[in-house]
């Protein structure tokens, strides 16, 4: 069993929804109020980004850079080399996407604790099409040394995520957000911490390990793999993909035998690719990874999106037993 | 050597800081030899006369700060750090070997004194432009200064008007920037390349005070320096015009010299040239 508190109405159609941008918004504007060393930045896109809840209360500790965002990271590397703790905000795709050397050498190399906020990440982003949805920003953030990267499964994470990742003044930091609302299935008091992953439902199967709002889908992707098919999944929620809980995955597996990733992102690289190198090296088992399959996203409202590419409970449910049909647990002999 | 030199001194500092670059490159077996020795005038005038700074004591909150862009110029500030006294001038030698603090391309974490890493062109003046906004407009602290050097070939780079138009923007009045205006860069002459001119009408049009000067005119590079400290209302840049490969004959204006580094014989010959101040003099001075 997990002692993971859950929302109750996890599953059901009226679950409250918020996008996980606002849980940031909201995280940020009471990290600021803790710490006088955080500023934010943003490159013109502050409501989208919900960094105007900074921006109203403190004017003075928020910088517009404009369209420009290469200058976003660098302007806050020197921040903070003067003691600042700065967040910098833009799409995904532009930051990192855009400026990732900046990031790498002024930053990472430069060991500043810039926290760079990618928000509207994913084909969720909807009609603004593939250009606008960000899938590689986990692969680019994962590997820089001394990066963190935090990809919050829900607003309230998300909110706690931002206050954890402002108290870091020593490592530059990642933070994935979402455009659209998804469920809420944690609770105020579910634990967050920056490193954790967290098992949300107990189970011997198959475990399901999934990053992002993605975790709403896994979990009512096993709750019907429980109910209709018999199949108890092991649901292991990893807000955290950078530095990874090993230690978690590694039980996990070691349990249920296989294990099937799941991300609105590119799987090769991004979290599922992680996945598979840390258990080559720990615990190899079989693996289905659940992602975008080395393509681009495209327009469309966001819920046919989630659909079209295969994201959904229903189909995250499907593709889980035809897995597990067809490659058996590798308990033994490892 | 103490903080406040003659202009005399400054002079004789920078041709030491030309003979220490020469052996560092010859040890290394690698780098860049124009830029450092074109650069050697100023970065003399900056860590010797113009910035406040404590050598024993890097991270003093008093200090002035200095951000390196063209990061593979490093070689020039080690040695002006090294003769200031932030290290011992034998480590110099040790400029690109493994496990030194003296990497190829700056790295902040490595040498106390260095205030950014930087090598990938285009970055450093952004970062100046940060801590100088901070100063500003969230520490409310006018005491200090913020210092870029820039090249000119990394002018290419749209990250450096990014960083132009927003410390225009915020008129960013205690940040001073000066672009090493050799002329040279990589693949040729920097108006082959890519041209730049008119780049005073450019970082005018910015919202920027522009002086241009004799960058290896030692009056020429404090008088600028404090003019552009005067400048109460806009970012300043000083273009200053420099010999790549100044003060070594068979260096000067061949662009060849920017990634590579003297031979034995060819370092010979440079501190000859150097020592001797091309032959009118014939003291041959101490090697480091």
């Amino acid at each position: 069993m997990s002692d993971y508190t859950l929302n109750p109405h996890y599953a059901s159609d009226d679950v409250s929804r918020e996008p996980t941008r606002a849980g940031f918004g909201r995280g940020l504007k009471t990290a600021g109020e803790a710490d006088e060393r955080v500023v934010a930045l943003c490159a013109d896109l502050t409501e989208s980004t919900q960094m105007h809840h900074f921006r109203d209360v403190f004017p003075s500790r928020f910088v517009e850079i404009g369209v420009a965002e290469q200058n976003l990271v660098t302007v806050a590397s020197g921040m903070a080399r003067v003691g600042k703790i700065p967040f910098t905000s833009s799409y995904a795709a532009f930051s990192p996407g855009r400026n990732w050397e900046q990031i790498r050498t002024t930053i990472c190399l430069n060991e500043q604790p810039v926290k760079v906020v990618g928000s509207h990440a994913g084909v969720s982003v909807g009609p603004d099409g593939a250009t606008h949805q960000m899938l590689e920003d986990i692969a680019l953030m994962r590997v820089l040394p001394h990066m963190v990267v935090v990809n919050p499964g829900d607003a309230i994470e998300a909110e706690k995520a931002t206050r954890a990742m402002a108290r870091d003044d020593k490592n530059p930091g990642y933070l994935r957000l979402a455009r659209e609302k998804t469920p809420i299935f944690s609770t105020e008091q579910s634990p967050f911490e920056i490193g954790p992953a967290y098992v949300l439902h107990a189970g011997d199967d198959v475990t399901i390990a999934s990053t992002g709002p993605m975790t709403a889908q896994a979990l009512i992707a096993a709750k019907q793999l429980r109910e209709q098919y018999n199949i108890n999944a092991e649901v292991v929620h990893v807000p955290t993909i950078k530095p990874l809980d090993v230690d978690t995955i590694v039980a996990s597996v070691g349990k249920t035998g296989r294990i099937v990733t799941v991300e609105e992102a590119q799987a090769a690289a991004g979290f599922g690719g992680l996945i598979a190198e840390t258990l080559a090296d720990h615990l190899p088992a079989p693996q289905l990874r659940i992602g975008m399959d080395d393509r681009f996203g495209e327009s469309g409202s966001p819920d046919e999106l989630l659909t079209h590419f295969g994201f959904d409970a229903e189909a995250i449910a499907g593709r889980v037993r035809t897995f597990i049909d067809k490659r058996p647990q590798y308990k033994k002999g490892f | 050597m103490s903080g406040k030199q003659t202009q005399t001194q400054l002079e004789q500092t920078a041709n030491t800081v030309r003979t220490d670059i020469i052996s560092m490159l010859e040890a290394a077996g690698s780098g860049h030899s124009a830029g450092p020795l074109g650069l050697a005038d100023i970065f003399t005038a900056l860590y010797f006369r113009i910035m406040k700074l404590r050598p024993e004591e890097p991270e003093w909150d008093g200090r002035d700060l200095f951000f390196l862009s063209n990061g593979h110029c490093v070689p020039v500030q080690y040695a002006v750090m090294a003769n200031r006294g932030y290290f011992d001038k034998k480590e110099l030698m040790t400029l690109r070997q493994l496990g030194s603090r003296l990497q190829g391309h700056p790295e902040r974490t490595k040498l106390p004194g260095l205030e950014n890493t930087s090598g990938p062109l285009g970055s450093g003046l952004s970062q100046a432009a940060g801590v100088a906004y901070t100063l500003q407009y969230i520490d409310n602290n006018p005491q200090r200064w913020v210092y870029a050097v820039t090249g000119d070939g990394e002018l290419d780079e749209g990250n450096i008007w990014e960083a132009a138009m927003f410390a225009g923007k915020y008129k960013l009045s205690q940040l001073t920037v000066f672009i090493d205006r050799n002329n040279i860069q990589i693949d040729g002459t920097t108006e082959d390349v890519m041209p730049l001119e008119d780049l005073a009408g450019k970082w005018r049009s910015f919202g920027w005070h522009v002086q241009e000067i004799d960058g290896h005119n030692m009056a020429s590079i404090i008088d600028a320096a404090d003019m552009a400290k005067a400048i109460t209302t806009r970012p300043s840049v000083i273009i200053a015009h420099t010999v790549p490969g100044k003060g070594v004959d068979f260096m000067e204006y061949d662009y060849h010299w920017h990634g590579a580094p003297p031979n034995h014989e060819q370092a010979k010959k440079a501190l000859t040239e150097l020592r001797t101040l091309r032959g009118k003099i014939t003291h041959e001075g101490e090697g480091v």
